[in-house]
């Protein structure tokens, strides 16, 4: 088995997408650090159908790719599945699916993740379990009002086995947040909804693991993290840029990225 | 059906602890009897629809079974794609109890007339579809489907007294229940408007006309051999529903028909046009949208005045 780190995951997403030429990228590799930092050091999860180990809830499907490298480097898909992505008769989308081993959730429309993870995390203090329910969602994912219902359950609840962990980059698929629909501030929003919040930086893995590490998942409030994040992170010609939220890469495009990604 | 739905899933609760109650806030006076018994395992999640079914399906997969209780309108439409890429999607256990099909809200208005969740909920796959046409039938549907490994929508009437003649509390999934009798006109029902059609029969049995009435509470999975064994014996069929008639009942037996050849001519009696700005009692509204007794006595006349002219 490979180890799992940020960087395997970020080369993972450049080749396959340039494989499949497809797009999407910039907002995986946004999320790479936090996937490195829950497959490599916080999720608990025996094997993929222990009944109680974490739940994660990738809320933000379309960046099911830094996902998948994860269960990759884990060794619970094959390199033939990764080589499937986006192919014909393929498990492996652009949005992930639950059939896959490992996928707890089929997401892909936003708004969704964080209602189906309450309950997850209902259902697990309910039976007395100890596992906790992870969901990523984007900044951009909070336009959606049925987000906020979920996040008013959670603290109604006080679902503290419940670990939301938002991607803050600024960027939605036609535009940055501030100027389609402003979400600052951000942290002070949970909060007022009743959440334990944290902010870190989002290409931090210690800092992300260690905020993971001091909350108190056994009573209190839910938890999120406000992750900031840089969309594209690692490959500078990406970083920020809305149009790699759709393009796929030509091959001087794909060799200058890997070379910065694994530089 | 409701205080029935309701203690038949306070028993089940003490049977089964997987077994939970979710509202979006409704069932003031209709609750009270699971809540006393099973207060840890109802939860009312606020006015808030889509994460009710979000909820339901995350408590689902962790090995329960929720039901999750609104007005009709409010329970299939509003969560729709949640239900679509939850329960659907996933396979999961999640009951969705749609309240007041067509229009038993009446005054309240359109945006409480349920007249299309038969339709939208049919058209998604392995979803069970239950539409119980009077309270021991709702006792026995929600009895016969409530563990059944993938999500199911039932209809279920505010009607707490609602007695079908001849239904008797039967109930089989993929089947239909004959109530009536007929050699000259098929009646094929589905929900409470069956005792209206039960009433409607019963003035053209009056009239010399002999009618078989059947009830269709299995929406999905299908009465498919019943309806094929049924239609095959006669040359016109009336389809009645407190429902648009796309979608329905009435678009379930025009499938049947067309995709079994079968030389049945289907008149499909239900609701049409969206009712704009017109409310009233249900009685008013399903007399305005052709669904009363009387009504239906027309319409079954026109319906089979060409063949009994050419007959003549």
């Amino acid at each position: 088995m490979e180890s799992l780190s940020s960087r395997r995951i970020r080369q993972i997403i450049l080749d396959q997408s340039k494989r499949a030429h497809v797009g999407h990228i910039g907002c995986s590799l946004a999320i790479a650090d936090i996937i490195a930092a829950l497959y490599g050091e916080i999720l608990n999860i025996p094997s993929p159908d222990d009944p109680n180990r974490d739940r994660l809830v990738l809320s933000k499907g379309h960046a099911a790719l830094a996902l998948y490298a994860a269960l990759f480097l884990k060794g619970w898909i094959s390199e033939a599945d990764l080589n499937s992505y986006c192919g014909d008769a393929s498990l492996f989308g652009v949005h992930p699916d639950h059939s896959v081993n490992g996928i707890d959730f089929t997401t892909g429309s936003l708004g969704h993740g964080l209602s189906m993870a309450a309950g997850t995390a209902l259902g697990a203090r309910m039976q007395r379990s100890g596992r906790r329910v992870f969901v990523v969602v984007s900044d951009g994912e909070c336009n959606e009002g049925s987000l906020w219902e979920a996040v008013m359950f959670a603290a109604h609840h006080r679902l503290a086995n419940l670990i939301a962990i938002v991607d803050l980059d600024g960027q939605q698929a036609f535009g940055y947040t501030s100027e389609v629909l402003s979400l600052t501030p951000m942290a002070e929003r949970w909060r007022a909804f009743g959440w334990d919040t944290h902010e870190v930086d989002g290409h931090d893995q210690k800092a992300i693991s260690a905020a993971v590490a001091s909350l108190d998942i056994s009573d209190g409030p839910p938890h999120v993290l406000i992750a900031h994040t840089i969309f594209g992170k690692g490959v500078s010609f990406m970083e920020s840029k809305i149009r790699w939220h759709y393009m796929p890469m030509s091959e001087e495009e794909y060799r200058q990225a890997v070379r910065e990604v694994t530089a | 059906m409701r205080a029935t739905f309701t203690h038949t899933l306070s028993e089940l609760a003490d049977r089964d602890p997987r077994v939970l109650l979710l509202t979006a806030d409704l069932g003031f006076t209709v609750f009270e009897p699971f809540i006393e018994k099973h207060p840890d395992r109802f939860f009312n999640v606020g006015v808030s629809e889509q994460n009710m079914l979000g909820l339901a399906t995350g408590l689902a997969e962790a090995g329960f079974i929720p039901f999750v209780y609104s007005i009709a309108t409010f329970a299939s439409l509003r969560p729709y794609e949640f239900i679509r890429n939850g329960p659907i999607l996933h396979h999961l256990p999640v009951r969705i109890v749609g309240v007041g099909g067509g229009f038993e809200y009446g005054t309240a208005g359109p945006t409480h007339h349920s007249l299309e969740d038969i339709g939208v909920m049919r058209l998604q796959p392995g979803i069970t579809v239950i539409a119980p046409a009077d309270v021991p039938q709702a006792r026995s549907a929600v009895l016969a489907t409530w563990d059944l490994p993938g999500p199911v929508y039932y209809r279920l009437s505010k009607d707490d007294r609602i007695i079908v003649s001849g239904l008797d509390g039967r109930f089989t999934l993929g089947q239909l229940q004959v109530i009536r009798q007929g050699q000259e006109l098929l009646m094929i029902a589905m929900g409470p408007v069956s005792a209206d059609v039960v009433a409607a029969a019963e003035v053209l049995h009056e009239q010399g006309i002999e009618c078989t009435v059947a009830v269709v509470a299995s929406v999905n999975p299908p009465p498919t051999s019943d309806l094929v064994a049924l239609l095959g014996g006669f040359p016109v069929a009336l389809t009645v529903e407190a429902h648009y008639v796309t979608g329905g009942v009435g678009s379930l037996v025009s499938e049947i028909v067309a995709e079994h050849g079968l030389g049945c001519r289907v008149v499909r009696c239900g609701v049409r046009e969206s009712p704009d700005g017109i409310t009233g009692s249900p009685q008013y509204l399903q007399q305005l949208h052709g669904l009363s007794p009387t009504a239906l006595v027309e319409t079954a006349l026109r319906a089979i005045q060409p063949r009994r002219t050419s007959n003549a």
